[in-house]
């Protein structure tokens, strides 16, 4: 079971969480003006990165916040979380993809 | 007989404090302090079981947790009946009964020893190859054949009648194993006041150190060394010992999860405790000190009751005192044996030493053994005897692998030794790398993923005093505090050895049944069977054949396999691989994963406030989402449709009462309530007053129906939302994803009101009769309320908020109560009520009358691929809105095709049949199979108010169907019925204004 650090609670086990799928995915302004394939491209399409992803995380057990956070995805190691709307770290991008401790 | 076998002196039992247990109904005899299988041992007793699928008779191969055959039934009273136990874990305790298995009629005359005899076929992949045709075979005949016939314990048909608990613990360094690494460990962690946990499988802590009687450790006794160790240890606060706690899995983030067994010693457990403890870990740093798991050799016939690992022999020896023969052969490839030998004969017991390496090959380990007869360069090719072994026969090889003369060497008991495999079972769990060390024919972490590291045997570690030093840094270095320290052991460890696959021998291969994985009866031909058939990977192989498949997991067989596999393919040993070690480490009992989890504790159960009055009355329930809801009151005599049929006409007569307090309920507030809503839902909101209601489906992005539910107006910026029963607490999520998330600007809070408020529906055309006593400051009149409308007030001097809402289609009020007042309002209504004939309904009632009314219910109309249109409320959809969830989803093409699956009524052509929810509806029952379906059965029942059975279906094209006649599918066969509109009843909707004509709302 992970061990995911909420901003707002500290590190928690993943049983209080959902994990939301990928970060940094904005609702479009406005819908209408986007064709059929960009809709369904912000719908449905989604990268699944061997290595450092960004990903929403709700502390559903917990203070009920959703938040951002890096993980790599081979080493389930999470390089940072931070609130929504802020910008993801640089720090984290630059971890190797091969993860690991 | 009794302890025919037991040395006059020595080991670790206790001989003041004698016990007896049975096996398969004969007494045995024992000290406290052994185990199961030394006691059997101790009583002469060396054929155990039966294997798998030869049926071959086996004894006690290990003295340990890796133990492949000595599976016993453990009997402990009535519900406390375990299978599959290793007799080399089961402590002896007084009264226990323990039997063997897998045998038929007994365990010295078994029937399926037939299948011995018939291994020429039954090899490895014999049942994918012969049990294939035909195909109505596989259940009926062939699987309750072959089950019956293999398989190993049976299952217990009682409920368990103990009780099992979990436990969470955090520390700052775990160290795994107690052996000399592990001590050593755990006494370097903790004495910087780092907290400790140490957790050992074994009863007694101190591992290979138990049985451990030549060494000195800094000048003491092994013994006396570890007893001062644990001493120091329990002495210290900061330090948690678990012994009889395997540690079995090793997860994420250093989540390691342990099984503490903490009264199967006990003869008489005190009540308070539980049977076991499962210890959910989160360590901080973790030290693995598992140790090693020796070898056997691989040979003809080398499964022979009496022929165990050469340092189990050892360890009866030492540490039970029990000679496992009184004449012993030791056959090695290496030094450790040598070790194990000296001790036989300083028991006294008669000894002889084959190793297979040639005398030049052999280290200073030759001098432990003087006076003990030494065959160098011998091979081992077969043993004799039946069920009991008599001998091992014996030959000289030369370095060219020549074989020579035979001889038997007569031996009750043969120590056999084939080298080390270091338990790297949870370093390889954490997702550690393995690196292959060819000097100790073995893999060993290589490295580490989790803040973890390994000490001692575990990492191919096999000198005391090395093994000493390197758990002393391991713990110093995970409690932060990087130091060494130099042990003292002596005399030196005798290691080292010389890899061997398959023996050398003289015999025909395809011959010779040398077993690897005792527990499966896989042999080394088996191996190249599978090679021979083109199974090149070791997984492919390893399921092929089941070679480390069965509850040991190839404890002492996987190595062996993939050394012979790495021959045959002649690729080296890192080149094939290893297969994937998963846990758990060894089986764990079902009841210690559920831990309290059982019974009434199994699934948490929501009851309604009015649940206990339901259930006075004779209430039958039925489960909605984990809500308990009475399903329907029946009276003495009366069957459910009797039931139903009443409760249905009482509302459409009279009135009815129904407790809908597990509708979701939300509180949405702010001054961007409206405007949040206006983008969450379909319909407008914007304009909607004060003290009105509106119904509302709510889309997620895909355009498909998610929930519905009536919204209330309270005040300009305060909604109350309700939702489905079982849809509350995804709604809500849904709100906060998008307030946190997308629309942060906007200014609202939304909370689950769930709870907080219990709804009373009064429905019926004296609905309002019945009410309108008790409401003092609410003007309920059908000008000043008219449906769709929500006033707030007081009923009997409660805070109610009071809904003018119908899901019934007649005049109706759901009344919303403070949920601790809810019993004493329904009871006021209830006998007030008595004189208009009210009449408590449940959910079934509820889905008849809404669906009389083609009122959908979201998940039973609704499946996720569901538009409003496609429900036919697309009227509702607002076509205004520049924006709102689902909107630009419901502008795809495919989402207006006039062939969607549309919501149609059906009504059975022979007025009788109530078609089957769910079933399927084609247009032509003469089409050939498979059938062009069309769509399917949504909800069915009988109405009551229409004296006929009424149906709604999904239908391709549904609403140009009207009229149409379609074929629905029915256990029988088919049955006709008619396309008309989903609506059977008060088709004008006049009825929710009671004698008043108005709008028809759908609510």
């Amino acid at each position: 079971m992970l061990l995911v650090p909420c901003p707002y609670c500290g590190a928690r086990p993943e049983i209080e969480f959902r994990c939301g799928g990928e970060a940094h995915i904005a609702r479009p302004a406005d819908p209408s003006a986007l064709s059929d394939a960009e809709w369904a491209n912000y719908l449905f399409i989604r990268t699944s990165p061997k290595g450092v992803h960004a990903e929403r995380w709700l502390h559903a057990h917990g203070c009920g916040r959703w938040f951002n956070a890096i993980r790599n995805t081979v080493s389930d190691s999470f390089l940072a979380t931070y609130k929504m709307g802020e910008t993801r770290p640089d720090s984290a991008a630059a971890e190797s993809t091969q993860g690991g401790k | 007989m009794a302890q025919s076998h037991r040395l006059p002196k020595g080991g670790r039992v206790d001989r003041a404090r004698p016990l007896t247990f049975a096996f398969n109904g004969r007494t045995v005899e024992g000290y406290a302090g052994d185990t199961v299988a030394s006691a059997l041992l101790a009583n002469g007793i060396t054929l155990v079981g039966r294997s798998f699928k030869y049926h071959r008779p086996r004894g006690i191969l290990t003295h340990g947790a890796d133990e492949p055959n000595a599976l016993l039934s453990v009997d402990r009273g009535t519900g406390r009946v375990d299978p599959n136990n290793r007799a080399t874990m089961v402590e002896a305790t007084p009264g226990l009964k323990v039997a063997s298995q897998n045998h038929w009629p007994s365990l010295e005359h078994d029937i399926g020893a037939v299948n011995d005899l018939l291994s020429p076929v039954l090899v490895a992949g014999f049942y994918y190859k012969t049990f294939m045709w035909p195909r109505s075979f596989w259940d009926k005949v062939y699987e309750p054949k072959i089950r019956a016939a293999a398989g190993l314990g049976v299952a217990p048909d009682l409920p368990d009648a103990d009780r099992y608990v979990h436990r969470n613990a955090h520390c700052d360094v775990l160290v795994v194993g107690a052996g000399p690494a592990g001590l050593a460990a755990a006494l370097a962690a903790s004495e910087s006041g780092a907290r400790v946990i140490l957790a050992d499988e074994q009863a007694e802590m101190g591992g290979s150190l138990l049985h451990e009687i030549t060494a000195a450790i800094d000048g003491v006794s092994a013994a006396e060394w570890v007893a001062q160790a644990l001493a120091a240890l329990a002495s210290r606060p900061n330090v948690t010992l678990l012994p009889r706690t395997t540690t079995f899995g090793y997860y994420n983030h250093n989540h390691v999860v342990l099984t503490e067994r903490v009264t199967d010693h006990l003869a008489q457990p005190a009540a308070r405790l539980p049977r076991e403890r499962l210890w959910q870990v989160r360590a901080k740093q973790v030290v693995l000190a598992t140790g090693a798991h020796e070898r056997p050799l691989t040979f003809a016939d080398n499964d022979r009751p009496g022929i165990m690992l050469a340092e189990s022999v050892r360890v009866f020896l030492n540490r039970y005192g029990v000679a496992p023969g009184r004449r012993i052969v030791f056959a090695t490839n290496g030094a450790s044996a040598y070790r194990a030998a000296a001790d036989a004969k300083a028991a006294g017991l008669d000894v002889t030493l084959v190793d297979t390496r040639p005398e030049a090959a052999i280290g200073p380990e030759r001098a432990l053994i003087t006076g003990i007869p030494l065959l160098a360069g011998h091979t081992v090719v077969g043993s004799t005897g039946g069920k009991a072994l008599t001998g091992l026969i014996v030959a000289p090889v030369d370095s060219a692998g020549k074989v020579g003369a035979r001889r038997t060497l007569p031996c009750a008991c043969a120590g056999v030794s084939g080298g080390w495999t270091p338990s790297v079972h949870l370093f390889s769990q954490s997702r550690g790398k393995l690196a292959f060390r060819e000097e100790n024919d073995a893999f060993v972490p290589g490295t580490s993923v989790q803040a973890e590291r390994s000490a001692g045997a575990c990492t191919g570690t096999y000198d005391l005093a090395e093994i000493l030093a390197e758990g002393w840094a391991a713990g110093r270095a995970a409690s932060g505090s990087a130091g060494t320290r130099v042990f003292s052991a002596t005399p030196a460890t005798a290691t080292g050895f010389k890899p061997a696959r398959v023996l050398p021998t003289d015999a025909d291969p395809k011959r010779v049944r040398a077993f690897l994985d005792f527990q499966n009866d896989v042999t080394a031909k088996d191996i190249g069977l599978a090679v021979r058939e083109g199974f090149q990977s070791v997984e492919h192989v390893k399921r092929y054949t089941t070679n480390g498949m069965a509850t040991d997991q190839g404890k002492t067989s996987n190595m062996a396999a993939l050394g012979i596999l790495s021959e045959l393919l002649e690729k080296p040993i890192p080149q094939v691989g290893t297969t994937t070690f998963r846990p758990p480490y060894t089986p764990v009992t079902f009841g210690a994963i559920i831990g309290s989890a059982r019974g009434a504790l199994f699934d948490p159960v929501r009851k309604a406030p009015l649940h206990d009055w339901a259930a006075e009355q004779g209430a039958e329930f039925e489960n909605v989402a984990l809500w308990r809801r009475a399903w329907y009151f029946p009276k003495a005599g009366e069957d459910m449709h009797a039931a139903v049929n009443r409760e249905c006409m009482a509302v459409r007569e009279n009135v009815g009462i129904f407790d809908a307090s597990t509708l979701g309920k939300i509180e949405v507030v702010g001054p961007d309530a409206a405007e949040f809503l206006n983008r969450i839902y379909p319909n407008a909101w914007l304009k909607l007053e004060p003290g009105k209601c509106r119904y509302g489906l709510m889309l997620k992005e895909d355009g498909f129906v998610f929930d519905d539910g009536v919204v209330a107006r309270l005040a300009p910026d305060r909604f109350h939302v309700t939702t489905t029963t079982g849809g509350a607490p995804r709604v809500l999520a849904h709100m906060e994803d998008y307030l946190q998330t997308e629309w942060p600007d906007l200014k609202v809070f939304v909370t689950s009101t769930t709870e907080e408020w219990a709804v009373i529906a009064l429905q019926g055309p004296k609905a309002r009769e019945v009410l309108a006593p008790f409401v003092s400051d609410i003007d309920l009149s059908p000008e000043a309320f008219p449906h769709m409308a929500i006033r707030t007030g007081h009923i009997l001097g409660v805070p109610t908020r009071l809904f003018r809402v119908s899901f019934t289609g007649e005049l109706g009020y759901e009344i919303n109560v403070p949920a601790d007042y809810a019993r004493a309002v329904w009871e006021a209504l209830y006998a007030y009520g008595q004189r208009f004939g009210i009449t408590p309904y449940g959910t079934e009632a509820m889905h008849v009358l809404r669906a009389e009314r083609g009122f959908v219910i979201v998940g039973q109309e609704t499946d996720g691929t569901v538009t409003p249109d496609d429900l036919g409320l697309g009227g509702m959809v607002s076509k205004l809105k520049p924006d709102f969830v689902g909107k630009r989803s419901l502008a795809r093409p495919d989402m207006s095709l006039p062939n969607r699956k549309q919501l149609v009524g059906l009504t059975s052509l022979d007025g009788t049949t109530v078609l089957d929810e769910g079933a399927q509806v084609v247009a032509d029952t003469a089409q050939p199979v498979p059938m062009k379906m069309l769509g399917h059965v949504t909800s069915s029942y009988w109405s009551a108010a229409c004296g006929h059975p009424i149906a709604m279906a999904l239908i391709e094209g549904g609403r140009a169907r009207m009229g149409e006649t379609l074929h629905v599918t029915t256990p029988a066969g088919f049955t006709a019925v008619k396309v008309g509109a989903p609506v059977f009843f008060d088709a004008d909707g006049k009825r929710v204004n009671g004698a008043v004509i108005g709008e028809s709302t759908h609510g």
